[in-house]
């Protein structure tokens, strides 16, 4: 279970200090998919930092299984919005990274996992042959290997075109099914977010602080033209507009 | 298939058809096309006369000066022992330059400390040294191999420095998340990530090694290709001056091609423009 209580978080600017979250508190179940949603700048993909232990500068406490997180490590593994493979190993290779495929654990673990990714037939081939869906395919396969208590994912889609996205976000869903791992998913799509969380955590800017929590209460998979779906949609689409309407009223002062 | 594919397939082939018309000859042969002419031009003006022997000797008669000086064994000996200065400096200078380059790398306190210093000695002409070589060191085989390595040194170390430094913070984040070990950090991220700025270093490396060489042989040693050119030089030996730089020619386009091979094998990972 991963546990964040009372967290703080600012930036040192030339222009002064910049809170980049506030007050942030949140529980999340073990193998529980958490979508995270906001403008930019509300802090969402800070607050993932946070957790993977790659930033450690901040204020509180964020525990993992009870024990504050002190840096870095498998057990939270992280997929960025690129790919970030090493270019100078082939698809295998990038997915057992510092393991060694000579091991047959590992080789067979890898093997299970490009099918898992739906990449067979790929193995041997360069990131600079691969297409962007398949390189983030990679990465996941790449972070799985390690069996992750928890998968930080930090809109790992964005730069995907719509069918590719729909694809990933599928294949996403099957893997957590089969791995129950907890899944923390920060996008900027709603659709994204409905689709993929069972709550969706509402994030707003200046400074970056959690909004509202909302449930998704929908079997998996789930239909994105469901009426029970376009409904919960709005919901989070209401509270979402309630995000963006100080700013509004601060340009409609002026 | 609609008729807007139909026409870009025939255009295709039509393309390719007449790329296949337009080069009849091998790939390689078009290097060779230009010096080949002015092989045959020099010796017909020497054939016909129009060029002293002594300044510049047929291709003919310098081939048959080459072959002279290789069936007697003295071709050999020559090359050997240039190998042996221009080998035994390049890896006395090139290790130092790679492992220097390495650890500045890695280091902001070894960068601050040391790079100003090695910054400024790079910027001194070999050449201008080497009285100081000859006084500290004599002309024996000792000044030539530091010379050489000091040449050597430069390439390699400035390069691997570059290397170090520009790789992406991204993948040392990744390498993080992935816990590798410092050593795994060492091998498998930033020596990868290098590579391509090693060997580039390792190329000029080797070039400036050849240069060195030759330079330290004509000041004065015993054998050696260099040697061999500037005794010849001596006695008019025109011919002979020319298979020693012809000789240069050839180990150094074969050491760069050596150099090449390896970029091949170990950069093929790289996504760039190839022409």
């Amino acid at each position: 279970m991963l546990e964040i209580e009372g967290l703080n978080k600012t930036f040192a600017s030339p222009s002064g200090d910049v809170v980049a979250l506030h007050q942030i508190r949140l529980q999340v179940e073990k193998g529980q998919f958490v979508t995270f949603i906001g403008p930019s700048g509300c802090g969402k993909s800070t607050l993932l930092k946070i957790v993977a232990g790659l930033d450690t500068a901040y204020q509180g406490s964020v525990k993992l299984n009870g024990k504050a997180i002190a840096g870095p490590g498998v057990e939270k593994g992280f997929i960025f919005q690129e790919p970030r493979l090493f270019p100078w190993l082939n698809v295998e290779r990038n997915i057992a990274a510092n393991r060694s495929l000579r091991d047959k654990e590992v080789c067979k673990q890898v093997d299970e996992l490009i099918e898992l990714v739906r990449l067979k037939g790929f193995e041997k081939a360069y990131p600079r042959e691969l297409s962007g869906g398949m390189a983030q395919r990679v990465a996941i396969a790449r972070a799985l290997l390690r069996r992750p208590e928890v998968l930080l994912l930090d809109e790992p889609f964005g730069a995907l075109d719509a069918f590719t996205r729909t694809h990933m976000q599928e294949v996403l869903l099957d893997i957590w099914e089969n791995n129950k791992t907890t899944m923390l998913f920060v996008t900027h799509d709603l659709d994204e977010a409905v689709f993929l969380g069972q709550r969706v955590v509402i994030m707003n800017p200046r400074p970056g602080h959690i909004r509202n929590v909302i449930g998704i209460d929908l079997p998996y998979p789930r239909k994105r033209s469901g009426s029970s779906f376009q409904e919960l949609r709005s919901r989070v689409l209401s509270e979402f507009e309630k995000v963006e309407t100080p700013a509004i009223e601060i340009g409609a002062g002026i | 298939m609609n008729e807007a594919t139909v026409l870009d397939v025939k255009a295709g082939t039509g393309a390719a058809a007449q790329k296949r018309t337009g080069s009849r000859l091998p790939k390689w042969l078009y290097g060779w096309l230009l010096p080949l002419l002015l092989l045959t031009i020099w010796e017909i003006a020497a054939r016909l006369n129009l060029v002293s022997e002594t300044m510049l000797p047929a291709p003919s008669l310098i081939a048959a000066a080459f072959g002279r000086l290789a069936a007697s064994g003295e071709l050999a000996e020559h090359l050997r022992s240039s190998f042996i200065r221009a080998g035994g400096g390049f890896l006395l200078g090139g290790t130092i330059g790679l492992l220097l380059g390495v650890f500045t790398g890695l280091g902001k306190w070894a960068e601050r400390t040391l790079d100003p210093s090695l910054q400024m000695l790079r910027t001194v002409p070999l050449l201008a040294v080497i009285p100081l070589f000859i006084l500290w060191f004599g002309v024996g085989e000792l000044s030539k191999w530091l010379l050489i390595s000091i040449g050597a040194f430069f390439p390699l170390y400035f390069h691997t420095f570059l290397g170090v430094r520009s790789i992406d913070f991204k993948l040392y984040e990744v390498s993080k998340v992935l816990e590798y070990s410092k050593l795994q950090l060492m091998t498998q991220v930033i020596l990868p990530a290098a590579l391509p700025n090693i060997l580039l270093g390792l190329r000029l490396s080797v070039g400036t090694s050849w240069l060195l060489l030759a330079v330290a042989e004509m000041m004065g040693a015993s054998s050696g290709v260099g040697y061999m050119i500037q005794d010849a030089r001596v006695y008019m030996q025109t011919d002979i001056v020319f298979v020693g730089i012809i000789l240069f020619a050839l180990v150094g386009k074969l050491t760069d091609s050596a150099v090449w091979i390896l970029e091949r094998r170990w950069l093929h990972w790289q996504n760039t423009y190839k022409g």
